[in-house]
């Protein structure tokens, strides 16, 4: 056997090992109620903003505290709080990718993803192209 | 039904254009493999005329395109979905070429232009490679073609049509069943060009980053050529100048767009494994580790079969870039991806015809591709680079891997992501590559191709820079500690295990332009770019480890909230106008805000003291207003450059930016001097009105017509404040200068002089007028290293390029003379 495939073999090992770490560190797509039964697992919550519920944000009193009620499409609603600065226009978001792990009935959320629409989406159906820079 | 005012005729012309691209794409493939798959010379000579005719009518289309393009977005003509949709008039003259590139279609134009005029040069230069080559170009060409028709084939969506009409892209609108559309409010101006790629790395980034994808082509094409024709041996020096030309032309690009992201967006940094920038990297990890099997073959003879591989995958990962990019399917999981434009089935299909005959050619010439059975010896330069390549190759393999969850989402029906942490996930594998490379980098020169005779030498040759290297990461773990603890001792060790690796890299190459090649620097492009590249891996070590928040929120209400709060960002400060505010090492305070001359960009000064009082300097970070019907603002940060360190500022947070109403009015008052007017927390006494005050910032001369009033506000609780609002004419028309008691959520504002001579003071007490801003500032240290780094990494390239087009040269003078 050459000294190259044992290089080879070794390097294949290695990415297993490191895919297979890769593997456990993923996370999934969550609902409120899928990502309650996980408390205190990292999750991808897909929600929206509930827009019946208040929306806590004073950046006078702390810039780093944000929260409100996000609602998921079957209808389940959390309390999330992240402790950043408001994210612009979330108000007009239509979908929020909320990254972070239920703690007791609160959701805390690391970063946030918003899908905003575009403005002339309803008016003709498609979707204009361009980038959305959410961060 | 006829629309008057439309300008339809560059639409028809760009019409015409496309469909000539796409057809003369498609008879160069046509004619070019005929001529290609001739015997005679005769046969060959006639076909290659036809295929050069109609490559070339393919090229003029493109530019015919292009200008056509420019020409109908510059003199906005609204009635093109093109020019609506990208561009508006009040946009900038310099950025309206980025009005190109925004969308997916100039996108499309832009790479198949540069990869026709790649094609040009390689007509002229490549000699009896010209017609398997550009049969494969010429094939590619015709793939890109496809992507700017814009028609529908047993119901599937052929292409974006970049001539398109607005009233053809939104046919239900009932607007356009009014044949005088055009004079409709909603076509009198377009939506703009999207406010982030209104930046000036914007406008050179995207072009030169399609050069490098449309690059990668050619040792693709002769890869193919090679395996096709096979002819094995003749192909592997003409393709390497290519090679190298689109590695550093890729390179370049994704280091532009590294730019960009640092100087206009808000992550705080120049790289996020978004999986947009991951796309781009891989296709250059691949094309760089296949440079080097290039060279070993070249060299040793080994390798070759690598080499078909890798220049094989560089290309076919470029069309599974774009795919990942502008289908829509990253969708969840990137920031700045596009939206989909129902191309998808159409994208599919390219890459199955891209990879699918490349694949199937390399496994059926496989075997016959020369190789040598004889084993490498450990003491040669060829067995470490393979190493190297190989570990280049690996370290894309995991990128593109995490990077397609989505894909592999969309294919198994499952829904992963990423874990916790997207960066960390990257960059613990990251790491070990970028030690692994470094002290490759470092090492590998030193030995000889087949094998390396004086072994101690080389020992010692290793160790010199090696011993140089271990003291300076000494010197910085005891001048500049790392202080890395985010994710434990081990990691901050693999830190400066990696940082020594890439300082060995540059000694090391230093030291073998010096030695081994005794300071020849013609033929030192290789050195030269590796220690480009190890200086890059050291500007990207120190900046990132040694990036520090200085706005940590000193002033915020702490919330008993996690267990692990020190890791919640709590990296935003909020600065009241005027206020000087304790950062750190800084006294940061919010002085002004100014609108730029268009109405459409907040610039936010703040000003930095030093408190050692050493310097003071202010920074002026700013909202742009969205374009494209969007509401709000986007961030853009201002940076102070030092030599070594950059303080990076942005507003996270402005009141500006999320307007509150304020339902409440001045009240007048009709005053005389020492009248007393209450409000709700005390009263105010009119002290004096003075004529033409020369007070603070306001200094009027005799040739002014100014008054000031003067007054005292007595708060309930003892305290007192003066409030100096300001009437002034000027050419002929008032102007009101209000003063705010911040403190008192007061303002007055001298509203007049009444009839009977009486100055008459509006007093308004709102709820939200305290104007402040929340300010997120980081320092980067050393980042002028990888801007350096990448730089001289460029220069290695090109003078590899120049070296490696010089050694051809004289052996074809020789078969001329002959």
């Amino acid at each position: 056997m050459k000294k190259l495939h044992i290089v080879i073999l070794l390097f294949i090992a290695a990415g297993i090992a490191v895919l297979l770490s890769f593997m456990s560190d993923l996370t999934t797509y969550d609902t409120v109620a899928s990502a309650r039964a996980k408390e205190g697992k990292f999750v991808h919550l897909i929600a929206k903003l509930d827009k019946n519920s208040p929306i806590e944000y004073d950046a006078v009193k702390n810039p780093n505290y944000f929260a409100f009620t996000a609602i998921d499409t079957l209808g389940n609603s959390t309390k999330v709080v992240y402790l950043n600065t408001k994210p612009t226009d979330i108000e007009k978001s239509e979908r929020l990718v909320l990254k972070g792990a239920m703690r007791g009935d609160m959701f805390e959320c690391k970063e946030i993803l918003m899908k905003c629409p575009s403005k002339y989406k309803d008016e003709a159906g498609t979707d204009t192209k361009s980038f959305s820079a959410n961060l | 039904m006829q629309y008057p005012g439309e300008h339809l005729l560059p639409g028809q012309f760009g019409h015409f254009f496309t469909i000539l691209s796409l057809v003369a794409a498609l008879v160069a493939t046509v004619a070019y493999y005929k001529s290609a798959q001739a015997i005679l010379p005769d046969e060959q000579q006639s076909w290659k005329k036809i295929a050069r005719i109609a490559f070339g009518a393919n090229v003029a289309s493109l530019v015919a395109i292009f200008a056509l393009l420019l020409y109908i977005i510059s003199n906005h003509y609204f009635e093109y979905f093109y020019a609506w949709n990208h561009s508006n008039k009040t946009l900038d003259p310099k950025y309206l070429l980025s009005c190109i590139w925004e969308g997916q279609e100039g996108g499309f134009l832009l790479w198949s232009l540069w990869q026709g005029l790649l094609g040009l040069i390689l007509m002229r230069t490549a000699k009896t490679w010209e017609a398997p080559v550009l049969t494969v170009i010429s094939f590619a060409q015709f793939t890109l073609a496809t992507m700017l028709l814009g028609v529908y084939i047993f119901g599937v969506k052929i292409g974006l049509n970049p001539f398109l009409l607005v009233r053809e892209q939104f046919q239900e609108a009932p607007l356009f069943r009014s044949p005088n559309y055009l004079s409709a409010p909603a076509m009198q101006d377009g939506q703009g060009l999207n406010q982030l790629l209104q930046n000036y790395w914007m406008v050179i980034h995207p072009p030169v980053l399609f050069l490098g994808f449309a690059s990668t082509v050619v040792p693709f094409g002769y890869a193919l050529a090679a395996l096709w024709q096979r002819r094995y041996t003749e192909w592997t020096k003409p393709v390497l100048p290519w090679a190298l030309f689109s590695a550093a032309i890729l390179g370049t690009g994704i280091m532009m767009g590294a730019a960009w992201a640092y100087e206009s967006l808000t992550f705080g940094g120049y790289w996020a494994w978004d999986p947009v920038e991951n796309a781009s990297l891989v296709p250059w990890l691949i094309l760089v580790a296949g440079l080097h099997t290039n060279l070993i073959y070249n060299s040793t003879g080994y390798s070759q079969r690598t080499t078909v591989l890798f220049y094989i995958l560089t290309y076919i990962f470029v069309v599974y870039s774009s795919f990942l990019t502008k289908s829509g399917v990253l969708g969840d999981s990137s920031v700045h991806a596009f939206v989909s434009a129902g191309l998808n089935a159409q994208m599919v299909l390219w890459m199955a015809v891209i990879i699918i005959p490349a694949i199937w050619l390399l496994i059926n010439r496989y075997k016959q591709i020369p190789a040598i059975v004889k084993e490498e010896s450990t003491y040669s330069r060829e067995f470490w680079m393979f190493i190297g390549s190989l570990v280049l190759f690996l370290s894309a393999m995991y990128v593109i891997i995490s990077t397609s969850l989505p894909v592999i989402n969309k294919l198994f029906k499952t829904n992963l992501a990423v874990g916790e942490d997207v960066e960390f996930s990257y960059n613990r594998v990251q790491i070990w590559i970028a030690i692994l490379i470094g002290v490759l980098t470092a090492i590998t020169q030193f030995f000889r191709f087949r094998e390396t005779p004086d072994r101690k030498n080389l020992r010692m040759r290793m160790l010199i820079p090696g011993s140089v290297a271990l003291l300076a990461t000494i010197a910085i773990a005891v001048f500049g500690p790392i202080e890395y603890y985010k994710y434990g001792a081990g990691f901050l060790a693999a830190i400066y295990v990696a940082v020594f690796a890439s300082i060995y890299a540059v000694f090391g190459n230093i030291f073998y332009i010096w030695k081994g090649l005794n300071g020849k620097l013609k033929s030192a492009g290789g050195s030269v770019a590796h220690i480009g590249f190890g200086m890059m891996l050291l500007g990207i070590l120190i900046s990132s480890s040694k990036k520090e928040v200085l706005s940590h929120n000193t002033t915020g209400i702490h919330l008993p909230f996690s267990e692990n709060s020190k890791e919640n960002p709590v990296e935003n400060l909020t600065l009241i106008k005027t206020v000087p505010t304790d950062m750190g090492r800084y006294t940061a305070t919010y002085v002004s805000d100014s609108l730029n001359s268009k109405g459409n960009i907040t610039y936010f000064k703040i000003r930095f003291d030093e408190k050692n009082g050493k310097e003071s300097f202010a920074l002026y970070p700013n909202l742009i207003r969205n374009t494209k019907g969007a509401e709000g603002f986007s961030n853009n940060p201002d940076s102070r450059h030092y030599w070594d360190k950059d303080i990076f500022s942005y507003i996270s947070y402005a009141d500006q930016i999320d307007p509150q109403k304020d339902t409440s009015s001045f009240k007048p008052h009709e005053m005389e001097i020492r009248d007393s007017v209450f409000y709700s927390n005390g009263f105010m006494i009119l002290d004096s009105v003075v004529h033409n005050p020369s007070f603070g910032p306001y200094q009027y001369t005799a040739n002014d017509t100014a008054l000031m009033a003067v007054l005292t506000i007595y708060v309930k609780d003892g305290r007192t404040y003066k409030s100096r609002p300001i009437l002034e004419i000027k050419n002929g028309q008032i102007e009101h200068k209000p003063d705010t008691a911040f403190a008192q959520n007061l303002i007055l504002n001298f509203n007049r002089i009444t009839d009977e001579q009486k100055p008459e003071i509006g007093v308004k007490e709102s709820g939200n007028i305290l104007p402040f801003v929340s300010l997120k500032v980081y320092l980067f240290p050393h980042i002028n290293v990888l801007w350096l780094g990448t730089i001289i990494m460029i220069i290695g390239f090109v003078m590899s390029i120049v070296w490696r087009v010089r050694t051809m040269r004289p052996k074809m003078k020789v078969v001329q003379k002959n």
